[in-house]
């Protein structure tokens, strides 16, 4: 049973990946990525990473996917409105990048998926050696871990939302005014 | 493996999941001959004109901006406030750990409320309401002339 649950969220990431890839509404491509970032947090819970998958909803779903959606919605250029027989709620968000190249983005992504498989592999975790807590949820550990042994990255990633926070505000700024 | 937490939260994903694959399911059932009159918004009758992807106001994305930034400290404020207050470990350091993690979180949140300080005292998250444009005529009347005719005929206030 665990095993078609499994199968079943991997089918619906991969589905709402493809669909965004393929998709030329870029609307719909947004809210297919809905639904690979649901199943990808599914798998954090097959992973046994609750935590992981909770953020990914609350940082991912709630909020990034939002963010997409304004940016489609403001970078949308309305087309000038003609009485053709294309029907005004048919009409993609369609939108045109510079270079068509195909392999180009291939080989682009083959790279980066290399890349960082590469440095997963060789990655080695603090954690692996410690024994296996009893502990029913992983969010007691990852507390106790953030207040011990990562205090300092937890104070630099608080700079390092202040440093987005600012620049955020500031490009922004900039761009509204023409 | 799974936790009882864990399995919950299948079920919740399951269920928003199921929104799209029902929806899908639909697409795939049905007979699809659309036609003109079928595929505008249904609007009390009226004819729609446009597209409803129209251009948003460019203050919303500052604003969900700001809100990404709040919902990661959100989430890393998360396993500070499961081990904040845990007495096992108070008594363990002698209550040096609830002090400890006290003055390291109110860091964390003095450092983002300074950005966002930052941010409202320098406008960012002012809604830029649009100038209204008020119409010009070219004329040679001056607009002293008007003032005097308004002076000449003005209703003499009943007290």
């Amino acid at each position: 049973m665990l095993q078609i649950a499994f199968f079943a969220f991997i089918a619906l990431t991969l589905i709402g990946a493809l669909t965004v890839l393929l998709t030329r509404n870029v609307l719909y491509s947004a809210y297919a990525l809905l639904l690979t970032l649901l199943g990808v947090a599914a798998l954090f819970v097959f992973a046994g990473a609750d935590f992981l998958a909770v953020s990914q909803i609350i940082i991912y779903v709630g909020g990034v996917l939002v963010l997409v959606l304004f940016g489609v919605m403001l970078t949308s250029k309305p087309t000038t409105i003609s009485t053709s027989t294309v029907v005004a709620s048919e009409r993609s968000n369609a939108i045109l990048a510079g270079s068509r190249g195909v392999w180009l983005g291939v080989l682009l992504a083959a790279g980066l998926f290399f890349g960082l498989s590469r440095l997963l592999m060789n990655a080695h975790f603090a954690l692996f050696d410690q024994p296996i807590s009893k502990a029913p949820t992983t969010i007691d550990t990852i507390g106790k871990q953030l207040m011990t042994e990562y205090i300092v990255p937890f104070e630099v990633i608080s700079i390092l939302l202040l440093v987005a926070l600012v620049g955020a505000g500031y490009l922004a700024k900039k761009s509204i005014k023409p | 493996m799974l936790s009882q937490f864990g399995i919950m939260f299948l079920f919740i994903l399951t269920a928003f999941a199921f929104i799209g694959g029902i929806l899908l399911f639909g697409k795939l059932l049905r007979p699809d001959r659309p036609t003109e009159e079928k595929l505008t918004t249904y609007e009390s009758g009226e004819e729609p004109v446009g597209n409803a992807g129209v251009q948003f106001n460019p203050r919303f994305y500052v604003v969900a901006l700001v809100f990404v930034l709040f919902d990661v400290e959100l989430v890393l404020l998360f396993p500070w406030a499961t081990v904040f207050g845990q007495p096992t470990l108070i008594a363990e350091t002698g209550g040096l750990w609830g002090w400890f993690a006290l003055t390291e979180a109110v860091v964390f949140v003095v450092i983002l409320a300074l950005g966002l300080a930052y941010a409202w005292a320098k406008g960012y998250l002012d809604w830029e309401k649009p100038q209204p444009q008020l119409p010009t005529v070219a004329t040679k009347v001056p607009t002293t002339l008007y003032e005097q005719v308004n002076e000449r005929y003005k209703r003499p206030t009943t007290p």
